[in-house]
């Protein structure tokens, strides 16, 4: 029997990196998977790799910042599976990296409005599902290390992250009774188009990346996956409002 | 195949509480278990347990401050199996309740020397066997939310908890590229012996433990289990250096 067997669990995000790990995984371990992302084509193929390999999954694409749309789909998902038992509230941009004179306005808007206003709109949504089953149910958002600590470079995307944090603490303090678990997962640098993106071709800033985390190498995006499987499972029903970092030591230091 | 199948795992005070719920729960996922008490058992009544549920142990009497009693345990532990592959640095004790103008200098001692020396011993002799292992191994030191955040009465205790943070997270840094991880599990208030030992004498305590959580109840031996085990285990292979709360909320607040 897989870890979070005949849950069903909504990932966001869920058609590249870290969602799409997450996905996969937890399809393997036997959850109904319901993967949302404005990416069509990946996230249809998503699903049809975890098909193919036995696993239970489908895509719809929401915008999580749309409380309306967001909410239809809850619905809909726990009219048709009876519940909702899980989400990974993982979707999520970056701004690009400058010092805060040169971050503009726009992009500020942008990071703030997917990474902290849909973890909000989506945690609200799921929270209002959960609270109609007796089981309740378990949350976990995607922060980053850099909802810890600073990061040069990352004003925007640091505030969005602490934001998801601070969500998450919350959250957890106003359910805890009502069986509903909220947790945050914080990765370090992890091998994703993400990264790529803010390391552009350069091998260098690669390099200096790994040099900085104390195991010397960033995260597969699987490593990540598997503290979400295991805060998404009954296995961590002791826990809630912690923000759990999956970093190779970075913030050890 | 279970999450720790066919590894090599100490467990010290494994033979009431934390540390027995720990050493059965690990071998029912797999591993060997080596159980080490002060008792004059060793444990030996966790080993009958876990025998008689078909899983593997072994019993040993230990002083874990002494450190020539830990080294001498974990080389034939090596000697033996092959290999030292996971350690949950367990054994703790409580200390009186007092504020610091009452706390005498004895009860200090005693509690440093065993919460703090005693997984000083524990991670030094551990490190230094799985540096001889290529693949590394895996440490857990049950800390507590009393080594996050402070706890009326409890000066010794705190310090003791907060110190075994610190050794955990400075150990990581230090052997993150050698495979070796090292992070603590932080319970709250936890239904063992040490915390019934407290409201036997004063029964309201148990009430307000309850009423301090923010899930309205203790955490279970085998809650805490859970998480020590998904840190020893390989699928926390990113996850180095940290400080994970199981206390249904107590510190998110």
């Amino acid at each position: 029997m897989g870890i979070v067997q005949d849950k069903t669990i909504i990932v966001t995000g869920g058609a590249s990196g870290i969602g799409q790990a997450a996905s996969k995984l937890f399809a393997t371990e036997g959850a109904q998977v319901i993967i949302v992302d404005l990416q069509e084509e990946a996230g249809n193929e998503t699903v049809d790799q975890i098909a193919f390999t036995g696993g239970k999954a489908e895509y719809h694409s929401v915008d999580v910042t749309n409380y309306d749309q967001f909410k239809a789909l809850v619905e809909d998902v726990a009219g048709r599976y009876g519940s909702l038992d899980g989400a990974f509230n993982n979707a999520g941009i970056e701004a690009p990296s400058s010092k805060i004179v040169r971050q503009s306005l726009e992009d500020w808007s942008k990071v703030i409005k997917v990474n902290m206003t849909g973890v909000f709109v989506c945690v609200k949504c799921e929270v209002e599902q959960m609270l109609l089953q007796k089981q309740g149910g378990s949350i976990v958002n995607t922060a980053s290390v850099a909802g810890l600590i600073g990061v040069q470079g990352a004003s925007t995307y640091n505030a969005s992250k602490h934001g998801v944090i601070g969500i998450t603490k919350t959250v957890a303090l106003e359910y805890a009774k009502k069986k509903i678990r909220v947790n945050a997962v914080c990765p370090g640098s992890t091998d994703t188009a993400m990264l790529k993106r803010l390391t552009g071709a350069s091998q260098e800033f690669t390099d200096y990346l790994n040099s900085v985390v104390a195991m010397g190498r960033a995260a597969k995006p699987s490593e990540i996956a598997e503290a979400v499987l295991w805060l998404l499972s009954d296995r961590s029903s002791y826990v809630t409002g912690i923000a759990l970092p999956v970093d190779g030591g970075y913030t050890a230091a | 195949m279970g999450m720790v199948q066919n590894k090599t795992i100490l467990v010290t005070g494994g033979a009431s509480g934390v540390g027995q719920a720990t050493a059965i729960l690990l071998a029912s996922e797999g591993a060997h278990v080596v159980i080490a008490d002060l008792a004059d058992h060793g444990g030996a009544e966790t080993m009958k347990l876990i025998s008689s549920a078909g899983g593997s142990a072994e019993a040993h009497q230990l002083d874990v401050s002494d450190y020539d009693q830990m080294r001498d345990l974990i080389a034939q532990i090596a000697k033996l199996h092959g290999s030292l592959d996971g350690a949950f640095n367990n054994a703790g004790v409580a200390g009186p309740v007092a504020r610091i103008s009452k706390l005498g200098t004895d009860d200090w001692d005693q509690v440093i020397r065993v919460n703090l020396t005693g997984i000083f011993a524990g991670v030094k002799c551990e490190v230094e066997q799985m540096l001889l292992q290529e693949t590394g191994g895996s440490i857990v030191n049950t800390a507590s939310t009393c080594g996050l955040v402070g706890m009326y009465g409890q000066t010794a205790y705190n310090a003791s908890k907060h110190g075994v943070v610190g050794i955990t997270r400075t150990v990581a840094l230090e052997y993150a590229k050698k495979n070796i991880r090292v992070n603590t599990v932080c319970p709250g208030f936890t239904e063992t012996p040490m915390l019934t030992m407290r409201t036997d004498v004063d029964p309201s305590l148990s009430d307000y433990f309850d009423n301090h959580v923010p899930m309205g109840r203790k955490g279970q031996a085998s809650e805490i289990a859970e998480a020590a085990m998904w840190l020893l285990s390989d699928r926390s292979s990113y996850v180095t250096g940290v400080a994970l709360p199981i206390d249904g909320g107590y510190t998110a607040g």
